[in-house]
C-alpha cells in the first residue's frame, strides 16, 4: 500500500476551495424488506433472513414495503423535499455476487424525494445551509466476507463467503448537491451534517441509526479548486466512512491529498477510495468514471409509486419536530446557560429531562439529578441514562421530599439506589431504610449532650465566643445519627443548650 | 373400475368439462382418468416429446385423494372444485415444489424449485393432478420448441413439423391427448400461436390478470401466463381456476375476475360488432390461412355479427418493438442465472478461478444459442447511448399500438385476425433464419405489447396442407369474457360444419412416423 503525499490542512486551506458532496444511505428499519417477506433483522445466523425473493429464485417477483415507502416520504419531508407523485423503480445492472439477480432495484431518475435542504449547526452556532438533490429508494446488496487474504479485500483472498440476510433490506440514499463555501470549516461542515442526517432518521423513527452496524453509511466526495475558480477540480469518493469522527478526518485527508496532487502539476484520479481507520488515511480503490454503464430501464415487475398529496400531508402531520428546532425550543423553555445546555445534549439525557420537568420538577432540579446523579450512575453501569430505569416521577418524587425537609440530599442519593435496586417507591424505601430526617428534639438532645460531654474543651470554646468550632460536634451528632438529623436544628439546639446567641 | 366402463382411448379425448361432469356424477374415478392420461403419455411421448418429465406418482394420488373424498360424499365432496380430479400438464417455466423445473434450459437442469407459483398454488388448491411439465423453447424464447435444450417437441398432426412455440410443449400434449389441459406462457404469442398451429385452443388472458408469481421471466411487461385447451369452455373453466388477484404479483389486477365460464356459455353474437384488422391478413398470410379466415368471418356473419374493418396503422412497427423490448427484459431477468445460488456451474478449464470467469463460463455453457442471441441483443439496447434510439422508441411505439388498439375497440367489441401468417413449418425450416422465426408471431405481438387478452381456437385445416389454421380474437384489457362468448359461438359453429371437433381429423399417433423414421426404413 503505497502511502499518497499529503499537504498540511492550513496550506491547502491557502491554495485550494473545497467543495464536498455525500452519499449517506440509511438502512430503514422496517419488519420486513423493501421487496420481499423476510425479516429485516440485523446479526442473525448468515443466510435465515431470506426467501426465495432475497434469493433471487427463479419465478419470483417484488412487492414493495408500504412502510418503506412511508419511511421515505418521511425522510423527504424531514430534509425539506418535494415529495414525487409518482415514481418508478429501475434496475441497476452489474455482475456481481452479493446481489443476488445481478441487479440492484433502485431508483435512477424518478426518485421519490428531491430538491431539499438542511441546516446544519456547527458547533459555534453557525448554521450552514446543505442542499439535498434527492433522496432514493433502493435495497441493500448481501455482505461478501472474503477469507484467506492479508487485507480482507477481495484481492489475495482464497474465497469468499456471502450472507444475503442484508440482501434487500430498505435503503434510502440520500444525495446532496456540491458543498461550496464550507472553507476550512469543510471537515467539520462534513461531521455536522452526516450527525444532522443521523439525528433527522433517528428522530423520526424509520432507522435505528447506528453507525457501528452500517445503518447510516457515509461516502463523501471532495473536490478541490483554486480560490476564485468557478469549475469544479475532479473529486474522488470515499466509500463507507462509517463513523462521524472518521467522516471529518476522511474529508479533512482527502483535501490535504488533492492539495498535494494538485501541487505537483498533476490531476486527481476520478476514482473511489477506501477509508482506514488505523491510519487515518485513504487508498485508491477502483477508478469510476460517469460514464459506468449499469443499464438502468424502468423495473417492469413492480408498478409505479403513487404518493397521493393527502398521503403526503397525513404523513407530515405524523412528523416529529426537527431536532434542531426542538433543542432551540428547550434550552429557551429551560434557562439553561449554553454550557449547561451542551453538556445535557452530550449525556443524551434531553429527553428525559424534558419528561422530568413535564411529570412536576423545575428545569434547574431536573438537571440537577440527571447530570448530578442518574448520569454518572449510568456511566458505572456502562448504559444510557435513559436505559438506567428511572422514572421522570421518581425524579420527582424524591426532589419533593428533600424540599419538604423530609429527607436531606445526601439521603435522597440512598433512595435512588434503593429505587434502581428495586426495594419500592421512595416512600417505602424511606421508611425502610429508617431514613426519615431526625425532627424529634429528644433523641436530639441526648445526642448533644453525649456530644458536648465528649468533647468538653470543644464545648468550652464555643461558649467562649468561638462559633465556628460547633462543627466537631454537630459532626459528631450527626456520626450518632447516622445522618438522620437536621444540621441545621442541631446547630440550633447546640447554641441553645450552651447559651449563646449569635 | 365404473359400471360403465368407458375406454381409455375415449377418456382421453373427452374435454375438461366433459371430465368434470363424468367425475362428478361419479361415472369414471379420477385415477381412471389420470391414469388414462399417463398411459397416453407412455404411449406416445416417445413420438412427441411433450413432455420433459412425467409426475406419475403424486398425480395418482392427488387423484386418488379426489376420489376418496368423492366416495366419502358429505360437504367436503360438495365443495370440491369442478376441475377436480381432472388432469393438467404444467410448462417448464412454470415453478413446481416436487418436480424439476428446466425452463428447457441446461443452466436448470435437475432444478427443483424451493416453492410452487402461484397458479400452480391453485392447481392444487382446486386438487387437479399435475401430469408434469411440458418442453419449451429455451426461456420461452422461440416459435417453434426447437430451441429446448431437451430436444424439438413435434407436432401431433405431422411429426416433421414444428408444433409452434415457445409452449410447443403444452399445445402438444392437449393436442395429442395426453392432457385435457395444461398451463402455457404468452410473451409474444407463446400459448397462441402454438394453440393455431396445433388445432388446440390457447388464451393470452389481459396482463395482471392471472398471477406471474413463479413463472421464470423472460419479459416481465409482456409475459403471461394462460390456458391451453381443446374447446373455448375448457379454457374458461382453466382461466377461472388460475385467474385474479395475487398479492405477489405487484403488476397483478385487484379486479375480481369476470364469470367467464358464463361468457362461454352465453351462445350468441348477435349485434356485436366484430372488427377485422386490416394490417393483420392478406400480403403475407397463406393462401389456406386467409381462406379459413374468411370462413370464420362468413360464419359469424351469419350468425347475427356485425363486422366491421379497422385499421392499426401503428402494428407494423410492433415486430421491431417486440425484439427490443423482450430482449431488454430478458437480459436482466436471466442476469441470475450465475451458477452462484442455484442451477449448473461450469468452472473455466484454464486461468483463474474468479467469480466473473465462472458466471461467464457457466452462462457459456448452461445457454443455448437464441439465449444468448436475444441476450446480446437487449443488452446492446439499454446500454448508454442507445438506450433512448433503442429501448426509448420502443416504449414509444408500444404506446402508439395501445392507442391503436382503443381506436379499434371504439369501433368494434372484438378485434378478429388469423393467429399465424402460416400454418406448421418443417422442423429445421427457420432455424438459421431468425427474422423469419420472429415474423411468426406478427400477429400474436401487438395484443402483448398493449396487454390485452387474446384467445386462438382451430380454424379448420389449410386447403393447401392439410395442416390446422387459427382463429385469434382480441379483446380490450379486463374484457375477457368476450374472447369467451366470441369464441364459443365460432367454435360451435364450425364444430357444426365439420360434423366434429378438429381434433377428431388429426392422424393416428399410434401409425405416424418421422421421416427419419420411414427413411431409416
Amino acid at each position: 500500500m503505497s502511502t499518497d503525499e499529503i499537504l498540511s490542512f492550513d496550506e491547502a486551506m491557502e491554495k485550494y476551495d473545497p467543495v464536498l458532496g455525500f452519499e449517506v444511505h440509511v438502512e430503514l428499519n422496517t419488519r420486513t424488506k423493501m421487496f420481499s417477506s423476510a425479516p429485516n433483522v440485523f446479526g442473525d445466523e448468515p443466510n435465515t433472513n431470506v426467501n426465495e425473493v432475497d434469493l433471487g429464485m427463479p419465478g419470483v417477483l417484488p412487492v414493495v414495503n408500504r412502510t418503506a415507502i412511508e419511511s421515505s416520504i418521511k425522510i423527504g419531508l424531514a430534509l425539506n423535499c418535494k415529495i414525487a407523485e409518482s415514481c418508478r423503480f429501475a434496475r441497476k445492472q452489474y455482475f456481481y455476487p452479493d446481489t443476488p439477480k445481478n441487479f440492484q432495484t433502485s431508483q435512477y431518475d424518478e426518485p421519490i424525494a428531491y430538491d431539499g435542504y438542511l441546516d446544519v449547526e456547527l458547533e459555534d452556532g453557525t448554521v450552514f445551509r446543505v442542499e439535498i438533490e434527492r433522496a432514493h429508494m433502493e435495497e441493500d446488496a448481501g455482505k461478501l466476507t472474503h477469507m484467506g487474504g492479508a487485507t480482507g479485500r477481495i484481492h489475495g483472498a482464497d474465497f469468499s463467503l456471502v450472507d444475503y440476510n442484508r440482501a434487500g433490506v430498505p435503503l434510502v440514499e440520500i444525495v446532496t448537491k456540491p458543498i461550496e463555501g464550507a472553507g476550512s470549516r469543510a471537515p467539520e461542515l462534513a461531521k455536522a451534517y452526516v450527525a444532522a442526517v443521523r439525528e433527522i432518521v433517528k428522530n423520526l423513527g424509520v432507522s435505528d441509526a447506528r453507525m457501528e452496524r452500517g445503518n447510516v453509511r457515509c461516502d463523501a466526495n471532495v473536490s478541490l479548486r483554486p480560490h476564485g475558480r468557478e469549475r469544479f477540480g475532479i473529486r474522488s469518493e470515499t466509500k463507507n466512512v462509517n463513523s462521524l469522527r472518521a467522516v471529518e478526518h476522511a474529508v479533512r485527508y482527502e483535501i490535504q491529498r488533492h492539495a498535494a496532487v494538485l501541487d505537483s502539476g498533476n490531476p486527481v484520479v476520478q476514482e473511489t477510495r477506501h477509508w482506514h481507520e488505523d491510519t487515518r488515511t485513504t487508498t485508491s480503490g477502483r477508478p469510476k468514471s460517469d460514464a459506468d454503464d449499469y443499464r438502468y430501464f424502468p423495473e417492469p415487475d413492480l408498478v409505479p409509486v403513487v404518493a397521493s398529496r393527502e398521503w403526503v400531508e397525513e404523513l407530515r402531520a405524523t412528523l416529529p419536530e426537527p431536532p434542531a428546532e426542538r433543542r432551540k425550543r428547550l434550552k429557551a423553555d429551560w434557562g439553561y446557560s449554553d454550557l449547561e445546555f451542551r453538556d445535557v445534549v452530550n449525556a443524551g439525557v434531553l429527553d428525559e429531562i424534558e419528561e422530568t420537568i413535564a411529570a412536576g420538577a423545575s428545569a434547574s432540579v431536573a438537571r440537577k439529578w440527571w447530570m448530578g446523579e442518574i448520569v454518572g450512575r449510568a456511566k458505572a453501569a456502562d448504559v444510557d441514562p435513559g436505559q438506567l430505569g428511572v422514572q421522570p416521577a421518581t425524579v420527582v418524587e424524591l426532589s419533593r421530599m428533600v424540599e419538604a425537609g423530609k429527607i436531606n440530599n445526601k439521603m435522597a442519593s440512598q433512595v435512588l439506589d434503593g429505587v434502581l435496586a428495586g426495594e419500592g417507591t421512595p416512600e417505602e424505601i424511606v421508611e425502610k431504610r429508617g431514613l426519615a430526617v431526625v425532627s424529634d428534639d429528644g433523641p436530639l438532645l441526648e445526642a448533644i449532650d453525649a456530644a458536648l460531654a465528649a468533647q468538653p474543651d470543644v464545648a468550652e470554646k464555643i461558649r467562649g465566643g468561638k462559633v465556628q468550632a460547633i462543627g466537631a460536634i454537630v459532626g459528631g451528632v450527626m456520626k450518632a445519627t447516622r445522618g438522620q438529623a437536621d444540621a441545621a436544628r442541631v446547630r440550633e439546639l447546640i447554641l441553645e443548650k450552651l447559651g449563646v446567641t449569635v | 373400475m365404473t359400471e360403465q366402463n368407458i375406454s381409455a382411448d375415449t377418456l382421453v379425448r373427452l374435454s375438461a368439462a366433459q371430465l368434470a361432469e363424468k367425475l362428478a356424477a361419479r361415472e369414471v374415478t379420477a385415477v381412471e382418468v389420470t391414469q388414462a392420461c399417463l398411459d397416453r403419455i407412455a404411449a406416445v411421448d416417445g413420438k412427441v416429446n411433450a413432455f420433459l418429465h412425467v409426475n406419475a406418482e403424486e398425480a395418482l394420488a392427488v387423484a386418488a385423494e379426489v376420489d376418496a373424498i368423492r366416495a366419502a360424499g358429505g360437504a367436503e365432496a360438495e365443495a370440491l372444485h369442478v376441475l377436480a380430479g381432472v388432469p393438467i400438464a404444467v410448462k417448464d417455466l412454470i415453478v413446481t415444489v416436487g418436480q424439476p423445473t428446466t425452463a428447457g434450459s441446461k443452466i436448470l437442469e435437475g432444478w427443483h424449485s424451493p416453492y410452487d407459483a402461484t397458479v400452480v398454488e391453485r392447481l392444487r388448491a382446486a386438487k387437479m393432478p399435475i401430469l408434469g411439465k411440458t418442453n419449451l423453447d429455451e426461456f420461452a424464447m422461440g416459435s417453434s420448441t426447437e430451441h429446448s435444450a431437451y430436444g424439438p417437441t413435434r407436432n401431433p398432426w405431422d411429426l416433421d413439423r414444428i408444433p409452434g412455440g415457445s409452449g410447443g410443449g403444452s399445445a402438444a400434449a392437449v393436442a395429442a391427448f395426453e392432457a385435457p389441459l395444461a398451463l402455457g406462457t404468452d410473451t409474444g404469442g407463446s400459448i397462441r400461436q402454438p394453440g393455431a398451429v396445433t388445432g388446440t385452443v390457447g388464451v393470452k388472458p389481459t396482463y395482471g390478470s392471472v398471477s406471474r408469481y413463479g413463472a421464470i421471466a423472460m419479459a416481465s411487461s409482456l409475459d403471461q401466463i394462460g390456458p391451453v385447451t381443446r374447446t373455448v369452455l375448457d379454457s374458461a373453466l382453466l382461466h377461472q381456476v388460475i385467474g385474479g388477484h395475487d398479492p405477489r404479483d405487484s403488476t397483478s389486477l385487484p379486479d375480481p375476475l369476470a364469470d367467464l365460464v358464463a361468457a362461454a356459455k352465453t351462445g350468441s353474437v348477435e349485434g356485436l360488432r366484430i372488427g377485422i384488422i386490416k394490417e393483420l391478413h392478406g400480403e403475407g398470410y397463406q393462401a389456406g390461412v386467409e381462406n379459413r379466415f374468411n370462413d370464420a368471418l362468413e360464419l359469424l356473419k351469419e350468425a347475427g355479427a356485425e363486422i366491421v374493418e379497422v385499421s392499426c396503422p401503428n402494428f407494423q412497427y410492433a415486430l421491431g418493438a417486440y425484439y427490443l423490448i423482450m430482449p431488454s427484459e430478458a437480459s436482466s431477468n436471466l442476469a441470475k442465472f450465475d451458477g452462484v445460488r442455484y442451477g449448473l456451474r461450469v468452472l473455466p478449464e484454464e486461468g483463474p478461478m474468479t467469480i466473473e470467469r465462472v458466471m461467464g463460463a457457466t452462462r457459456a455453457a448452461g445457454f443455448g444459442d437464441e439465449v444468448k442471441r436475444r441476450i446480446i441483443l437487449g443488452t446492446y439496447a439499454l446500454s448508454a447511448g442507445y438506450y433512448d434510439a433503442y429501448y426509448g422508441s420502443a416504449q414509444k411505439v408500444r404506446t402508439l399500438v395501445q392507442r391503436d388498439f382503443e381506436a379499434a375497440f371504439a369501433q368494434a367489441d372484438v378485434l378478429i385476425s388469423p393467429t399465424a401468417p402460416t400454418t406448421a413449418f418443417r422442423l429445421g425450416e427457420k432455424l438459421d433464419d431468425p427474422l423469419a422465426m420472429y415474423l411468426n408471431d406478427v400477429a400474436t405481438i401487438p395484443a402483448n405489447l398493449a396487454g390485452v387478452p387474446g384467445l386462438s381456437l382451430p380454424g379448420g385445416l389449410a386447403d393447401e396442407d392439410g395442416l390446422p389454421v387459427g382463429i385469434q380474437l382480441l379483446a380490450p384489457a379486463r374484457e375477457d369474457a368476450r374472447l369467451y362468448r366470441v369464441g364459443a359461438v365460432l367454435e360451435s359453429l364450425l364444430e357444426a360444419k365439420w360434423g366434429g371437433p378438429l381434433l377428431a381429423q388429426a392422424p393416428d399417433l399410434a401409425a405416424a412416423e418421422t421421416l427419419e423414421t420411414q427413411e431409416a426404413k
